[in-house]
């Protein structure tokens, strides 16, 4: 007989497993699946030639993985919030661009599109953007203002059959690939307002930054808008002020607090794993208790972190969390994440290089 | 054509095996079990047949706890259409397993049976071939590549120094191997469509089978660690060491 005392999990200290259902298990082992095998194998081409590949967006868009939590009559998967959290961890566990181009497109424009939209831009957007054809970006910040959105200048002038929107937005994700742009203007009464946005459209240009040293597999760039005309229709309708992008942005987040120790999760095995083969004077670097210091902060803030995360997950499927919950655990994980990563970076030495992408992607996010 | 393929819910091929402490067998507590990889090969082969027009139904069968059913869920999200759980508490051992499923065939009246080739947790490469026999049909093992043509069956099978092609009668029992195709990811929303497929559970015993076991497990131990190479000083040395010592040559 195995013995009736409970054997302690290294990588699941608090059973999470045991907390999931089956539906959330086969997701979550679903997306791992595609994650390990077709992003873990890009990564490093990806990360070292700063390449966006679009093409994952349609493999992405084929599993279901954009825009999970969307219904299902709009191309969406209609899972809940804990199977969309366990996803972003397997995507972030890859690499934090690839979990932030899912994010993107599913968080900041499918959500506001399907929150807000009107029934005709929710039928035109939301499939094509669920299967992965049109990729799409979310237009906020500007370059003077980036933690206070409420005082960006871009404009949307009042004109017949629509509005004209002119000014510019900085640190976009997936800009310059994209097809569908969900940019934030002020009116002509200085509220602000959602538009969608078409690749193509007169006065509208997305160039890219280059030569970030984070988030390297994912593609950035500005929105340039010169008096592009939106006709009304693009407009959502009845969203005034900053509870629209930020209704967005509590989406990413919590994502974002699930991705983070993912790629936690994944520094930490990586990290664990050559602490115990390599061996110095005769023993492995693990046997050294500087080291194992180090696992056992690594162990706790990760188990604590995705205790805390199923937790918010559970809330917000029962429509019970706080806002500011996503908020905490998102700067708990990021934090945590940050320092697990550096961690990892100094027991691996100059060997973090050729061996862990994960890591060096998290470490200079 | 309905097609019948068997899963098993085996321990998952990523985790480290680890004996128990009594010898009396694998430590499964705590361990991730998944499908049987060769499984679901099988099972993405009755998918193609039937998105190829060739089959008109898949159903999906297992034989042992009731944890296979989440195997069986996994095979309905892959694309199968409905699934049974023959289910016992009991160790079930190739011929037991055999035996079930031929009652399941011989019930469902099925065009093929499909199998992996082996299980990973046993590697016994029995049941496909015990089924052929007590169901009388024709059978090709290790299949690499399967074609229906009529009511007959194309297989290629790897064989030592190259391919084999076998035509068969159907019905027939196939076993796949590794390289028959390369199974799809599953997607979320056929895993939520799965949910609302039928899964019809069976009490082994409702059968009236004898799956007494035949095999009895005296010892599982670990392999033993490998032993250090030795550096010879010269080719003479070497051929000495192979013929005295190994005496391979």
């Amino acid at each position: 007989m195995s013995s009736a005392t409970p054997k302690f999990q290294w990588d699941d200290p608090f059973s999470i497993e045991l907390q999931l259902t089956e539906d959330e298990r086969q997701i979550r082992d679903a997306a791992a699946s595609y994650c390990q095998d077709r992003l873990g194998s890009r990564v490093l081409e990806a990360f070292r030639n700063e390449k966006t590949d679009v093409a994952i967006f349609r493999e992405m868009g084929e599993l279901g993985l954009l825009g999970p939590t969307i219904p299902e009559a709009y191309g969406g998967s209609g899972l809940n919030y804990v199977c969309y959290g366990l996803v972003a961890r397997e995507v972030e566990r890859v690499d934090s661009g690839y979990r932030s181009m899912m994010s993107v497109q599913s968080s900041l424009v499918m959500v506001p599109i399907n929150e807000f939209g009107t029934e005709a831009q929710k039928q035109k957007y939301l499939p094509k953007l669920a299967r992965g054809e049109w990729i799409g970006c979310f237009g906020l910040t500007e370059p003077d203002h980036g933690s206070d959105p409420g005082s960006m200048i871009t404009r949307a002038k009042k004109v017949p059959g629509g509005y004209s929107l002119s000014g510019s937005k900085m640190w976009i994700s997936n800009s310059p690939i994209a097809d569908v742009f969900v940019v934030w203007a002020k009116d002509d009464e200085g509220s602000i307002r959602g538009f969608i946005l078409e690749k193509g459209w007169k006065g509208l240009s997305a160039p890219a930054v280059h030569g970030k040293v984070g988030l390297r597999a994912s593609i950035t760039g500005e929105v340039v808008m010169d008096g592009v005309f939106v006709p009304e229709e693009n407009a959502f309708p009845d969203i005034r002020g900053l509870k629209g992008p930020f209704t967005c942005l509590n989406s990413a987040r919590f994502g974002i607090a699930w991705g983070a120790l993912g790629a936690a999760e994944d520094c930490y095995a990586r990290a664990r794993q050559y602490v115990m083969d390599r061996k110095q004077f005769g023993r492995p670097l693990a046997a050294n208790q500087l080291i194992q210091k180090k696992l056992a902060d690594m162990l706790t803030e990760i188990g604590m972190g995705l205790q805390g995360c199923l937790r918010l997950a559970r809330l917000k499927d029962e429509g019970k969390a706080s806002v500011e919950l996503t908020s905490v655990l998102k700067r708990n994980s990021c934090g945590k994440a940050l320092e697990i990563a550096r961690l990892a970076r100094d027991m691996m030495g100059a060997m973090v290089f050729p061996m862990s992408m994960a890591l060096l992607a998290i470490w200079s996010t | 054509m309905k097609v019948l393929v068997a899963v098993k819910r085996v321990l998952d091929y990523n985790v480290k095996v680890r004996v128990k402490s009594d010898q009396s067998g694998v430590d499964l507590a705590n361990v991730k079990m998944s499908m049987n990889p060769f499984d679901e090969i099988a099972v993405e082969e009755a998918v193609r047949l039937k998105e190829a027009g060739l089959a008109s139904e898949i159903v999906v069968v297992s034989a042992g706890v009731s944890q296979s059913q989440e195997t069986l869920r996994t095979a309905l999200a892959i694309g199968a259409d409905r699934a049974i759980l023959v289910e016992s508490e009991v160790e079930l051992q190739p011929l037991a397993v055999a035996k079930i499923l031929q009652h399941v065939a011989e019930k469902e009246q099925v065009g093929i049976i499909i199998l992996g080739k082996q299980a990973i947790d046993d590697d016994c490469n029995q049941t496909g071939q015990m089924l052929a026999s007590l169901m009388d049909l024709s059978q090709a093992t290790f299949a690499s590549k399967l074609e229906i043509k009529e009511s007959k069956a194309f297989v290629t099978r790897e064989v030592d120094g190259g391919l084999e092609t076998l035509e068969l009668d159907l019905p027939a029992v196939v076993t796949a191997d590794l390289r028959l195709n390369e199974p799809r990811f599953i997607t979320l929303p056929n895993i939520m469509k799965a949910k609302k497929k039928s899964l019809e559970v069976i009490k082994v015993d409702a059968l009236n089978l004898d799956i007494a076991p035949r095999i009895k497990t005296l010892k599982v131990v670990e392999p033993g660690a490998r032993k250090a190479g030795v550096v010879v000083a010269d080719a003479a040395a070497l051929i000495d060491k192979l013929k005295n010592e190994a005496k391979v040559i």
